[in-house]
């Protein structure tokens, strides 16, 4: 059975939803739609039952920070196992306070991937049956792909910077000349110090 | 929350009469560092819920901030058992993003260094599966083979493992010279080598028992929980990426797409979808990816490896997505651009990330003994899962 195509699917999504579905994005590489926060539950029913589209596989879910628009935008792909045909959505969630209807009940892929973007943007995905961070640990603090996201400076006192290694070797060389020149007599140490010193360190 | 509490409280196990296991992180045959924790009553689970993120190491945080051609080395690290196809992935969703056309020749390679990758990667998958339910023959003949297809790849672009070898715009290194010859001697030995694998494994009485009819994922969980590749044409259904949203050079050549046929016989108990098809799919896509290496060797285009590619790299703003057929299944790469040198948002999308969610819902019912065989039949990679 052939597929829809972008403009048919979203075409029949606008008959059934009207002002939920956004515009259909200028054709800028992948053209997706904008749905309407409260609807985006019934239009993905619409979206996996309707035997026209049956987007049986929620083929991603993740999302993307936008600190100026004060906006993380959640994007769907979803995919069609039986008409080979794909579509791509997201909704548009308030930063500061981030929700939106879980998709598992739907689809249970939804279920690691909600919990990914848990983790790592701090959406809250309602009526999620297991909403837990999944990559990172459970104590950790702060959302690390949102864009201003900041180290808290190590964690259970593991710190996360670490010495450049040149400065180690540095160190040592710096070390070992001033153990040179302290066991030996001042007026020697001039002479003798270019031939033996420690090789001196460059750049 | 300690992780064993989390059982009781969350899925209200009984503390008193079950048994609480803790799986790893360190275990042998978790293939990289997961953990499960195991609810069990004797030796019956009620549920294995998986604990990830022990390999996380933000690779797409990574991805905002260096260049577009400077995290190709990274997409490296997201699988190291089949590592070409996350560079190919990477590269196709920022080609996309530049409306770059690569020539030929190096869709050619690209296909050819993937499809072998994808050889020296289910004959990991296939091999450690074996060992991990006991039978610790197979293991190296497999990794002997994988290391003529090391060899071979070494030679191509002068890395085992990580190979960095596709990059925006086309390949690294042409093919050197007598090359194709070595790659069709190995592929003739090879052929033979797929023969004795099933006499020494996949034909044994005893390995086929053991697998028949053991966690059966239907067609219609496989699809709704989100499991690609092979694990997806195990349960039987009939998609490859590779022929049913072509890319690259792959509407040139002819394969067949193994699909699950309950190989194990329905007189053993065997299923549709069982461990044993996801084996022996894995077998079946060898064969596969043989011919087609030999198709592109005979096909080779001649002309350039890279397509003229600017200095610097800065897509116009918007956004595309790449789908390729991984060795793990389908490779997603969600690429964001916002007109700068370097990505707004990168997201790669992997197939062994899902397919640990369906091991909380399969685990039910099995032994303890047979979550060893379902999560090597899953073919899940550690850092895959976290990237």
């Amino acid at each position: 059975m052939p597929g829809l195509t972008v403009e048919q699917i979203h075409q029949r999504l606008v008959e059934k939803f009207g002002d939920a579905v956004g515009p259909l994005s200028p054709p800028k590489k992948d053209p997706f739609c904008v749905f309407a926060v409260p609807r985006v539950r019934a239009i993905c029913q619409f979206l996996k039952d309707d035997p026209a589209l049956y987007f049986d596989f929620l083929e991603d879910l993740t999302a993307t920070d936008h600190p100026k628009e004060n906006l993380i935008r959640v994007v769907y792909h979803f995919y069609s196992y039986r008409h080979r045909h794909l579509f791509i959505a997201k909704v548009e969630l308030n930063r500061t306070d981030p929700q939106v209807d879980s998709l598992e009940p739907l689809w249970k892929a939804a279920n690691w991937m909600e919990r990914e973007v848990f983790d790592l943007f701090g959406v809250v995905f309602r009526d999620h049956s297991d909403l837990r961070r999944i990559l990172m640990p459970d104590d950790w603090v702060g959302n690390p792909l949102r864009k201003d996201y900041t180290e808290a400076g190590g964690y259970q006192g593991i710190s996360n910077v670490r010495d450049n290694p040149l400065d180690l070797y540095l160190n040592m060389d710096r070390q070992v000349r001033a153990e040179q020149v302290a066991a030996q007599p001042p007026a020697t140490a001039t002479a003798a110090a270019p031939p033996t010193g420690a090789p001196k360190a460059e750049g | 929350m300690a992780l064993d509490q989390l059982l009781v409280t969350k899925f209200g196990a009984d503390a008193e009469h079950e048994m609480i296991l803790n799986m790893g992180p360190q275990h042998p045959s978790t293939h990289g560092v997961i953990n499960f924790i195991v609810q069990a009553d004797g030796e019956v689970m009620k549920r294995a819920v998986p604990q990830v993120g022990y390999l996380h190491r933000a690779i797409e945080k990574i991805g905002e901030i260096v260049t577009y051609p400077g995290f190709m080395p990274y997409t490296d690290r997201i699988d190291y058992l089949a590592a070409m196809f996350a560079n190919e992935g990477y590269a196709l969703a920022v080609e996309k993003l530049l409306a770059l056309q690569i020539p030929p020749r190096a869709q050619y390679l690209r296909a050819i260094s993937c499809e072998l990758n994808r050889i020296a990667s289910h004959l990991v998958s296939l091999g450690t599966m074996a060992m991990d339910i006991g039978a610790v023959t197979p293991f190296p003949y497999a990794l002997r083979e994988r290391e003529s297809i090391n060899d071979l790849l070494e030679a191509l672009c002068g890395a085992r493992l990580t190979y960095n070898y596709h990059r925006i715009g086309g390949v690294a290194f042409d093919m050197p010279e007598d090359w194709a010859l070595l790659c069709r001697k190995w592929l003739d030995h090879f052929e033979k080598i797929l023969d004795e694998w099933d006499r020494l494994i996949s034909f044994n009485e005893i390995f086929v028992e053991r697998l028949a009819g053991m966690a059966t994922i239907p067609a219609q969980m496989a699809i709704n929980y989100g499991l690609v590749g092979p694990n997806l044409r195990a349960s039987g259904v009939d998609f490859d990426l590779r022929r049913d949203v072509p890319y690259g050079a792959y509407p040139d050549f002819k394969f067949k797409i193994p699909l699950g046929k309950a190989y194990a016989g329905t007189h053993r108990g065997g299923a549709v979808g069982d461990c044993y098809d996801r084996f022996y799919c894995r077998v079946l896509e060898c064969r596969e990816s043989l011919l087609i290496v030999r198709q592109a060797l005979d096909k080779f285009p001649s002309g350039e490896f890279m397509a003229k590619v600017p200095r610097k790299i800065k897509p116009e703003a918007g956004e595309a997505q790449s789908r390729i057929e991984a060795a793990r299944g389908e490779m997603a790469y969600y690429v964001v651009s916002d007109g700068g040198e370097r990505a707004y948002r990168v997201r790669a999308r992997t197939g062994s990330f899902l397919a640990m969610g369906i091991i909380e819902e399969v685990s039910r019912g099995l032994m303890i003994a047979d979550l060893v065989a379902l999560i090597a039949s899953l073919d899940v990679v550690a850092p895959e899962i976290d990237r």
